[in-house]
């Protein structure tokens, strides 16, 4: 009988249907744009333009793909060489990413000390100040420390991220009982045995949505006005300057896009439970 | 002052490990704040010292700048639409894909989310809403006889609007979506049965006393996240309809500010308008946490 009284209680049939057609017309309107990513990146100039579009290709082809690698071809330096600068600043911007959250995160949580309600609260505040809006003092900023146009503007900007310290912090919060820690130190573990051995263990889920985040992130990233050496651009920057060269190359900037957004979609996929895990403690206390 | 360094030395693992975040922190995220705040009080180039100019930025820009005053009215339109429905739109999207079996639930976040991380697959709009009779958008309306010639959607005036909102829509199902989704399934079903019991008679009553009070630390997360989508439009209107669009029709503040410093050096400038950002969000940010209060009243 217990069954009935649950969370599913009081419901009507036509609420129920209602919701889910409701809701297909959500999914719909969101997934349609990508499908005519997906289908437009594989038609041929032929029916690129042709009256009325069709919703899927006729005739799949790769020609945009091939008109893609010999219009990069045609750059300045070799493809492989914006791929190299793309994955060196993912991996380590993600990878340092991490830690250091992780660490700030750690004693921010488990220990206590002066300044550290100040220092939650400012980052808490901080997670409004879009890097969007910061963009132009921080363009100062990184002029006056003459990293303008070197590898350092690209990564050390990245480094502090207030999402993901908060996320990590909530996370540690609610999933790491400080009895375990206290039974830890008992047996004489020291701190960095403590946060390395049983705290990181502990918060996978956590580790895996920074690593979501700071993944989809830095790949979008272009290191914009930082940066105007070609040798140091990366991918994402080498692809947007066809897709913003015109309607004219709709297939081309079709098939780009698809390559700009099957990595972080593919890394989300791989991990979506470990993200509802972490952002299930991602609320905010008054 | 001998106890001040006595505690510091006790801490000193604590603060050591908090060192390389909060110091790029500093850096990075926290000084360009106080900079822009600073700044905002000065005119500057960036090659000469800034200039002490009081507050002639601000009287400057609420006075006699009518690009600001336009872009302000779009990106508050902007901000007001698209900000409750990235709000609200999630909570009721996570509320109603909480009633789904798992399985059904897993795919449709997925698609509902995906627009969000595509970066800049927006720009497939583009095709979608093209002023000639190749636009998906136009070619269905004259197939249907609905017009008799192509609308601009991308250069008139009339639909702008409207197009970027439509779009940054799409993709502003973000962070606060998972957290509102990941915050329902993690709900307590002892106070559901105990609702019942207690005389909740429909899924609205259930929602308002039971689901939303619970779901509090989570609206509150999601509010933050909202408000920065919300005033941060910019990048949408300016690749769909150019930058600047015809008649400054989706100008936004971010934009007006890019403008400012990258094309006219006037960093003292465009940091006033960073300020008045910071401030439309901080008070926004304010106004929700008063408006959470009460909720389940």
């Amino acid at each position: 009988m217990k069954s009935k009284v649950g969370a599913k209680a009081y419901r009507s049939i036509g609420g129920n249907i209602g919701t889910f057609i409701f809701l297909l017309i959500i999914a719909l309107f969101m997934l349609l744009p990508l499908v005519f990513v997906v289908s437009s990146a594989f038609k041929p100039l032929s029916e690129l333009f042709i009256f009325p579009p069709k919703l899927f290709p006729m005739n799949p082809t790769l020609d945009n793909f091939k008109d893609l690698s010999s219009l990069l071809g045609d750059s300045w330096l070799p493809f492989s060489r914006y791929i190299f600068n793309s994955l060196a600043v993912t991996v380590i911007c993600t990878f340092g990413n991490i830690i250091f959250s992780s660490m700030a995160a750690y004693v921010l949580s488990k220990h206590d000390f002066p300044g550290k309600n100040i220092l939650f609260q400012t980052v808490v505040l901080s997670l409004l100040f879009s890097t969007v809006v910061t963009g132009i003092p921080n363009y100062i900023i990184i002029t006056k420390l003459h990293m303008i146009n070197t590898v350092w503007a690209l990564i050390l900007p990245l480094l502090p991220s207030s999402l993901g310290l908060f996320l990590m912090k909530q996370f540690m919060d609610q999933m790491i009982p400080d009895t375990l820690l206290e039974a830890a130190r008992l047996d004489g573990a020291g701190e960095n045995r403590i946060f390395f051995s049983i705290c990181l263990p502990l918060v996978k889920p956590a580790i895996m949505t920074l690593l979501i985040y700071s993944f989809q992130g830095i790949w979008n990233s272009t290191g914009g006005s930082y940066i105007f050496d070609e040798k140091l651009k990366t991918l994402p920057t080498a692809l947007n300057n066809i897709i913003t060269s015109g309607i004219s190359r709709t297939g081309v900037s079709s098939a780009v896009s698809l390559l700009l957004i099957l990595p972080p979609i593919a890394v989300f996929l791989f991990a979506q439970s470990n993200v509802l895990q972490t952002m299930a403690t991602s609320g905010m206390k008054d | 002052m001998k106890n001040f360094f006595k505690t510091i030395r006790k801490n000193k693992f604590c603060y050591l490990y908090l060192a390389p975040f909060f110091i790029l922190f500093g850096i990075f995220v926290i000084a360009p704040v106080v900079m822009a705040i600073i700044l905002s009080f000065t005119s500057y180039n960036l090659t000469q010292p800034p200039r002490f100019v009081g507050i002639a930025n601000y009287t400057a820009l609420f006075f006699s700048d009518s690009i600001f005053t336009k872009a302000t009215v779009n990106t508050l339109t902007m901000a007001i639409v698209v900000g409750p429905f990235s709000y609200i739109g999630a909570l009721i999207l996570a509320w109603a894909l909480n009633e789904l079996s798992p399985k059904l639930r897993t795919a449709l976040v997925f698609f509902i989310y995906a627009p969000s991380i595509s970066g800049n697959a927006f720009i497939i709009w583009q095709l979608l809403f093209s002023g000639d009779q190749f636009g998906y958008i136009n070619s269905l309306l004259l197939n249907w006889g609905f017009i008799s010639e192509p609308i601009y959607f991308l250069f008139d005036t009339k639909y702008m609007m409207t197009v970027v909102i439509i779009v940054t829509m799409w993709m502003s199902m973000g962070t606060q979506f998972l957290s509102f989704v990941a915050g329902l399934q993690g709900l307590d079903h002892a106070l559901f049965e105990a609702g019942c019991i207690d005389g909740i008679r429909n899924r609205w009553q259930e929602l308002w006393f039971i689901t939303l009070p619970q779901l509090k630390p989570q609206l509150m997360f999601g509010a933050v996240m909202s408000i920065t989508g919300a005033f941060t439009v910019g990048n949408v209107g300016a690749m769909l309809c150019g930058n600047p669009s015809t008649e400054y029709a989706v100008h936004t503040l971010v934009n007006h500010m890019t403008d400012y410093a990258t094309v006219k050096y006037e960093f003292g400038y465009a940091c006033a308008i960073a300020t008045l950002l910071f401030l439309a969000m901080i008070v926004c940010n304010e106004l929700i946490k008063r408006l959470l209060k009460n909720v389940g009243r």
